[in-house]
């Protein structure tokens, strides 16, 4: 086993410990902090898949940003949620089954996939990802059209959570 | 290549040598060689904290014209080691109600978010512990961490105060983390690339020449995240008592104070980097270690000029605070963005490019300071609009 | 796995060990006499009223989402910095109309008033 392979092993176990905590803490702030490790566990898988772009982006993305939104949107939320809300209801047993036999259909749809057994090519000297990605996102041949409409789906986003989130104002 | 002149790779080489004698297997040499320059580029950190509380004190002491510390050691430079003994002797409370977990894990992730930084800070050629290809956004990344400590010192301390506090941190945090990396992506832009190398390297005119108005937005935006003096609305001592570590007591507070100091000059030192040319300077390029006292004195400009700041404005008022992230350095920061990147393109490589941008840069701070006082007199006005209270007049 | 983020990986180790070694001196040499009085909740004198867990504003919120908006354009928009040199000047502008865009989407949110500290 090479040390490549340790660390994966060892980030997957963390990734996969945490996300369990992290549906089953009845602490809604707990639950963010196990959510938080769960994606710095992909920013590390990010690292090992020699994607530092990724990594440094999913971590300013999603914990400096997405993790603090749940965190004040749990503290939005009145009264006292830190008590023993109950995390499984009566369908608890339809649903673990359900994901059971999805996952299981998924490990044996990956199983059959070849790329899964194969190694990943190595990437050509002087490879710089970021620049690479930075062409492709605004060349006509790449992503230009993706990448402008990313842009109005963010403006969107921004307009709608400004219009739900604000209170009325009196004025109007 | 002598000891005097770059001492780095002397002594580096001598390690080499000597784990290469040993006939280890070339893994483990990489990484016990990679483990010596983490723990002498951390303890540089680390050592440089206990300098650096010395001199700001010593600073703070000479703007309200006292002499500061002086008792211990000459100067009182010994002074940060008795506060250091007091702190590690002092009772470490942990209140009853507290997460304790959560509360024992906030500061030392507020410390290693800060410290974490200083693993890609080019310090002379060939001294820098990393060079990642994506050195300013991992700055950017680390800082989240800052970000996140806060929140989890507040909340779990389960204190009103504390968790009052960590969210009008945060909110000012995330806030002003906008400006300061759009500026930070105006010397990407200039640079061609955000290794922290790189940054440094193709700054033969320093970057503050073709974007200043970048590099005062850079350093207003960085103020704010270290939570100084005017920004230091995140403990508030009148309103929130110590803000988010209020509970803290003993060597943890230790750690968010040792944590902000060391930011504080990070701070400086970043804006050296993306700015002022880091180490460059006479003779740094043959003689490393001059360009790593280059780069000390232009961290140090900046940390004064943060001192400074401090000891000279009062604290603004929240909404204030807000409205001038919001409404003033964002808009400005966005135009600046998009004219570097217009000019830039249009003037590349030619003669014109230092003035146009200079030009630019100094039109749109003109235009945004103008604008903004246009729409604060017209604040004043609105405000005067209300009917005079009857006064006592003095006879 | 690239080898320059090895050294970021054992950095966050010692890191987190450095102050780590304080905090458990401390342990041994500080004093450890915890009474009920210092144990509970800081509050100037005054006993704890209530549960700490008050409801926020929502001004927060909006202030995140706002946030998180502009983080994610400037994700968006370093790798197009870095690849400056390779982009002939129409995909300069690309860049540029994506920055107008979410500018709109600043300004719209300052003439609603969600950028208001109220």
């Amino acid at each position: 086993m090479t040390v490549e392979q340790g660390i994966f092993l060892f980030i997957g176990f963390v990734i996969l410990f945490s996300a369990f905590m992290m549906v089953t803490r009845s602490n809604l702030i707990h639950a963010a902090l196990y959510l938080v490790l769960v994606l710095f566990g992909v920013a590390v898988l990010f690292v090992l898949l020699d994607a530092g772009f990724l990594a440094v982006v999913q971590i300013i993305v999603y914990i400096g940003a997405i993790a603090i939104l749940m965190i004040f949107a749990v503290m939005l939320t009145r009264g006292n949620v830190t008590g023993e809300a109950i995390s499984m209801n009566s369908v608890f047993g339809w649903g673990l089954l359900l994901c059971s036999l999805f996952g299981f259909a998924l490990i044996i749809m990956l199983g059959q996939w070849p790329g899964a057994a194969a190694l990943a090519p190595a990437l050509p000297a002087n490879w710089n990802e970021v620049s690479e990605l930075g062409v492709a996102l605004v060349s006509p041949q790449g992503y230009v059209i993706p990448f402008e409409v990313a842009s109005v789906l963010l403006l969107a986003a921004l307009i709608g959570a400004i219009v739900v989130a604000r209170p009325p104002q009196k004025d109007e | 290549m002598s000891f005097w002149q770059d001492p780095i790779a002397v002594i580096g080489q001598l390690i080499l040598d000597l784990l290469h004698s040993l006939n280890l297997p070339e893994g483990w040499i990489v990484f016990i060689y990679t483990l010596i320059s983490v723990v002498a580029v951390a303890s540089f950190g680390l050592l440089l904290v206990i300098f650096l509380i010395w001199l700001e004190r010593k600073v703070a002491a000479r703007f309200q014209d006292r002499v500061g510390p002086n008792r211990a050691g000459p100067f009182g430079l010994l002074q940060t080691f008795a506060d250091m003994v007091k702190l590690v002797t002092k009772e470490d409370v942990v209140p009853e109600k507290a997460d304790k977990l959560i509360f024992n894990l906030a500061p030392i992730l507020s410390l290693i978010a800060v410290l974490l930084i200083w693993a890609v800070v080019p310090f002379a050629p060939g001294w820098i512990g990393t060079d990642l290809n994506v050195g300013v956004l991992y700055i950017a990344a680390v800082g989240s961490f800052g970000i996140l400590s806060v929140l989890m010192a507040g909340w779990s301390s389960n204190n009103k105060y504390a968790l009052l506090g960590a969210f009008r941190a945060v909110a000012q945090l995330i806030s002003y983390e906008v400006p300061m990396l759009l500026t930070m992506m105006i010397p990407v832009l200039l640079a061609r690339g955000m290794g922290m190398v790189q940054m440094v390297t193709v700054q033969d005119t320093w970057f503050i020449f073709l974007a200043p108005a970048a590099g005062i937005i850079f350093l207003v935006s960085s103020i704010a995240e270290i939570g100084r003096t005017p920004f230091d609305l995140l403990e508030a001592e009148s309103e929130l008592v110590a803000g988010y570590h209020t509970e803290y007591t003993g060597m943890k507070f230790g750690m968010f104070f040792a944590a902000e100091f060391l930011h504080a000059f990070t701070v400086g030192v970043l804006f050296a980097i993306l700015f002022l040319g880091g180490w460059r300077g006479p003779g740094a390029e043959e003689i490393p270690i001059l360009g790593m006292f280059y780069l000390m004195i232009k961290g140090f400009l900046g940390y004064f000029v943060v001192m400074w700041v401090r000891s000279t404005l009062p604290r603004i008022r929240i909404d204030h605070m807000m409205a001038f992230n919001w409404k003033f350095l964002t808009p400005v920061a966005l135009a600046l963005l998009i004219l570097t990147a217009l000019l830039d393109k249009i003037f590349a490589g030619t003669a014109l490019r230092l003035p146009a941008l200079l030009g630019a840069n100094l039109v749109v701070l003109a235009l945004g300071y103008w604008i903004s006082t246009l729409m604060s007199r017209r604040q004043a006005k609105e405000r005067t609009k209300f009917k005079k209270r009857p006064v006592a007049k003095p006879a | 796995m690239q080898n320059t983020w090895i050294f970021v990986g054992i950095f966050a180790a010692i890191a987190g060990v450095f102050p780590l070694l304080p905090i458990v001196a401390a342990r041994f040499l500080a004093p450890s006499k915890p009474n009920t009085i210092k144990l509970d909740t800081y509050e100037c004198g005054m006993e704890t009223v209530g549960d700490t867990w008050v409801q926020f504003k929502v001004q927060y919120y909006i202030y995140a989402l706002v946030f998180l908006i502009f983080d994610l354009e400037v994700a968006f928009l370093f790798p197009w910095a870095v690849a400056f040199d390779m982009l002939p000047l129409f995909a300069v502008v690309e860049g540029i109309i994506f920055i107008l865009i979410l500018g709109g989407g600043l300004l719209y949110a300052w003439r609603k008033g969600a950028l208001e500290w109220s």
